[in-house]
């Protein structure tokens, strides 16, 4: 049943947004590696005034195993004010949580008591390869008249074509395809839109047999992981123009268009370059009437003894940065990047999206480095800042340690652990949280993959309304 | 016409015009997109005429239609399927979906016809048409038409939907220009109540209404 007035977590504008309380709880994807325990959404305090700030107050458990949980969405959000299927008085409460192995798609309600997230539906592998043709999914969006959800595969088999599937947003049935006319598409991974301008942005890494096993070396070094970002009509769904990054640079991933409703621009992380193991920040920006995309941030890869390193990096005697995902808070000015192999989370100023300006570094974890959490000096640290996730006020930085499954063993061997650590970020600074660290047993020996902040947060809700400070 | 079933076309008007999801809000959305009042006041009219279409197609079929049959068959049926649409309204999960934020004036006015039609708003002026007499016919209600009757008859339902339409423009455009110039879109957040809920329930109202005064 809807609400007599619009849901409170909805804002109408980036600024608006900007402007709500702080988040009181986080939701984290947990899962199980070896896929004997069920894996669980863990819900994590976030209020500092609480006794229990920082740690798991919360856990859910999927009646499951072997799911992987990994990305994971609200049902509703801000686009919900959009006017053109304007649906106010639904209610961001479910969440839509994704196996990305298994295919499965649970939705949890966090109403009755958000911090035991209640599991209300069970979307089987069989239901979405039937109804949408897709397997493996990824990203959900919540959107004005649905939920769209990604997946890297097609509904049957190891192979693509990847894409995405609508389901209803109040009863969250599959209702099908969403492409219209794909084009020669056929590797998937993240997307998201510029929702005014009737344009959707994919980007690619890679079909189910290309990734389930780990980085497949042979593939890389052929350039055969995902290189392009494609832009499709959001009315019309089809694809409308495809973009080369240029086939050295491997696996573009994360997209973070502009909050701006008034912008056209966004930013694609991609992984890794085949040539010389550097990661880089590209910028995607509309010129005239089509896409034209630049690299803006490029960041090289650190010399390393081989004998730090893991067998499949030892031929090159340095470590990867990894830039495995990028995040860019509302107010659209600072650009949040993710090092997963080097350790480190760098921040720039993107006031100007041409012109990058380098504005801090956090190191944590690593590949070589194992940089401790400074609330725990002791403790070498596996994995690195990974998932990143800014509150909407852009004060506060939530960083988990987990790639995938598959992918963790392979970069870090002696295992990866599980954290997540908290920032607290300022015009000037920021800065590790060190009465945030969640880490270790407190996740039950699952992995951590995303967080989502309780009520929204950077990389979750679109807006239709110019901030008013951009109007003129 | 009675200034009564005047006042009643005016209000209605008047209340669909003030629902958000009527047009206004797109309006005003186009507004802000462009930073300018003249594409939000351009694109008022074409919203108002989709409106207008689909409420007077219904008046139109309403008016016509009682003059060739007793009017308190016409009334009864058609209070019984409001209060049902209203009622699927009501409590139904579906909702109105239309692709696209980038418009052109004519899909402007698709888009509003949908919306006007999907949500059963030339319904709503079930009560009003159905207890005004016919042209032509001192008794409308209780008589069999006379021939030539139905087009004039027509033009009262089109000239009804005028009347609507007009207080639908004016309380629209009202609403768009101070959420515009004044208020901003936060005012939603707060202002916004659940018309679809209180549209649904009016629905449901006018039928009833129409059924009591006809049978």
């Amino acid at each position: 049943m809807t609400r007599w007035t619009p849901d409170p977590t909805f804002y109408p504008s980036p600024s608006d947004a900007a402007g709500a309380p702080a988040e009181k709880l986080a939701y984290v994807a947990a899962f199980d590696r070896t896929a004997e325990k069920p894996d669980a959404i863990a819900v994590v305090d976030t209020d500092p005034a609480s006794d229990s700030y920082g740690r798991v107050v919360g856990w859910t458990d999927l009646p499951h195993t072997g799911d992987e949980l990994h990305h994971f969405g609200w049902n509703a959000c801000s686009s919900a004010l959009c006017p053109t299927a304007p649906h106010p008085h639904v209610e961001r409460r479910y969440l839509i949580v994704p196996g990305l192995r298994s295919s499965r798609v649970y939705v949890l309600d966090t109403k009755d008591d958000p911090r035991q997230p209640r599991l209300v539906k069970e979307i089987s592998a069989e239901e979405l390869a039937a109804k949408a043709d897709y397997s493996r999914p990824h990203t959900v969006h919540c959107g004005p008249d649905g939920i769209y959800l990604s997946a890297l595969g097609a509904g049957r088999g190891d192979d693509g074509p990847g894409g995405i599937a609508i389901l209803d947003h109040q009863t969250f049935d599959v209702r099908g395809q969403w492409e219209a006319d794909r084009g020669d598409q056929r590797l998937a991974y993240d997307f998201w839109w510029h929702l005014t301008q009737d344009v959707l942005v994919t980007s690619e890494w890679g079909t189910p047999s290309m990734i389930e096993d780990g980085l497949v070396p042979e593939l890389l070094l052929g350039r055969k992981y995902g290189h392009r970002i494609h832009f499709w009509d959001l009315a019309k769904r089809s694809l409308v123009q495809t973009v080369d990054l240029g086939d050295q640079y491997q696996m573009a991933l994360e997209l973070r268009p502009a909050h701006d409703p008034a912008a056209t621009y966004g930013f694609v992380g991609v992984v890794i370059s085949v040539e010389d193991l550097s990661a880089s920040v590209w910028l995607w920006h509309r010129s005239g009437g089509s896409f034209e995309v630049r690299k803006v941030i490029d960041i090289p890869a650190e010399p390393a003894d081989p004998a730090d390193l893991p067998p499949a990096l030892q031929p090159f005697a340095a470590v990867p940065p990894l830039v495995t995902d990028i995040d860019l808070t509302v107010d659209d000015k600072f650009l949040y990047v993710s090092c997963w192999g080097t350790g480190e989370l760098r921040r720039y100023d993107v006031s100007d999206p041409f012109q990058p300006v380098f504005a801090g570094s956090v190191h944590l974890g690593g590949i070589v480095r194992r940089t401790p959490h400074p609330a725990f000096p002791d403790e070498p640290l596996a994995g690195g800042p990974q998932m990143v996730e800014v509150s909407r006020d852009g004060k506060r930085v939530y960083v988990t340690n987990s790639l995938y499954g598959s992918w963790d063993d392979q970069f870090y061997p002696h295992g990866v652990g599980a954290w997540l650590a908290r920032l607290d970020a300022s015009e000037d600074s920021f800065t590790l949280d060190t009465r945030f660290f969640p880490h270790g047993d407190e996740f039950r020996g699952r992995r951590v993959h995303q967080t989502r902040l309780q009520g929204g947060d950077a990389s979750s809700d679109s807006y239709c309304f110019p901030s008013p400070s951009t109007r003129t | 016409m009675t200034w009564e079933s005047y006042a009643a076309l005016l209000a209605l008007g008047a209340f669909h015009g003030l629902n958000p999801a009527m047009g206004w809000l797109f309006a005003v959305a186009r507004g802000m997109q462009e930073r300018s009042r003249t594409v939000l006041l351009r694109s008022l009219p074409p919203i108002a005429a989709g409106h207008l279409a689909s409420v007077a197609i219904v008046a139109a079929i309403i008016s016509a239609t009682r003059s060739v049959v007793a009017a308190n068959v016409v009334g009864i049926t058609g209070g019984v399927l409001l209060v049902g649409f209203g009622l699927w309204r009501l409590l139904s999960e579906r909702h109105f979906r239309w692709a696209g934020m980038r418009l052109s004036a004519a899909q402007l006015a698709g888009w509003s016809f949908l919306m006007s039609s999907a949500h059963g708003a030339g319904l709503m002026l079930l009560p009003v048409l159905a207890t005004t007499p016919v042209p032509g016919s001192a008794h409308a209600g209780h008589e069999l038409p006379g021939a030539g009757g139905s087009p004039l008859a027509a033009l009262t339902g089109l000239g009804a939907a005028g009347v609507h339409t007009v207080a639908m423009f004016t309380v629209m455009a009202g609403c768009a220009l101070v959420v515009y110039e004044f208020l901003g879109v936060n005012i939603l957040r707060r202002a916004w109540f659940n018309v679809d809920r209180l549209w649904a329930g009016v629905l449901v109202a006018a039928g009833a209404l129409t059924i009591a005064v006809t049978a």
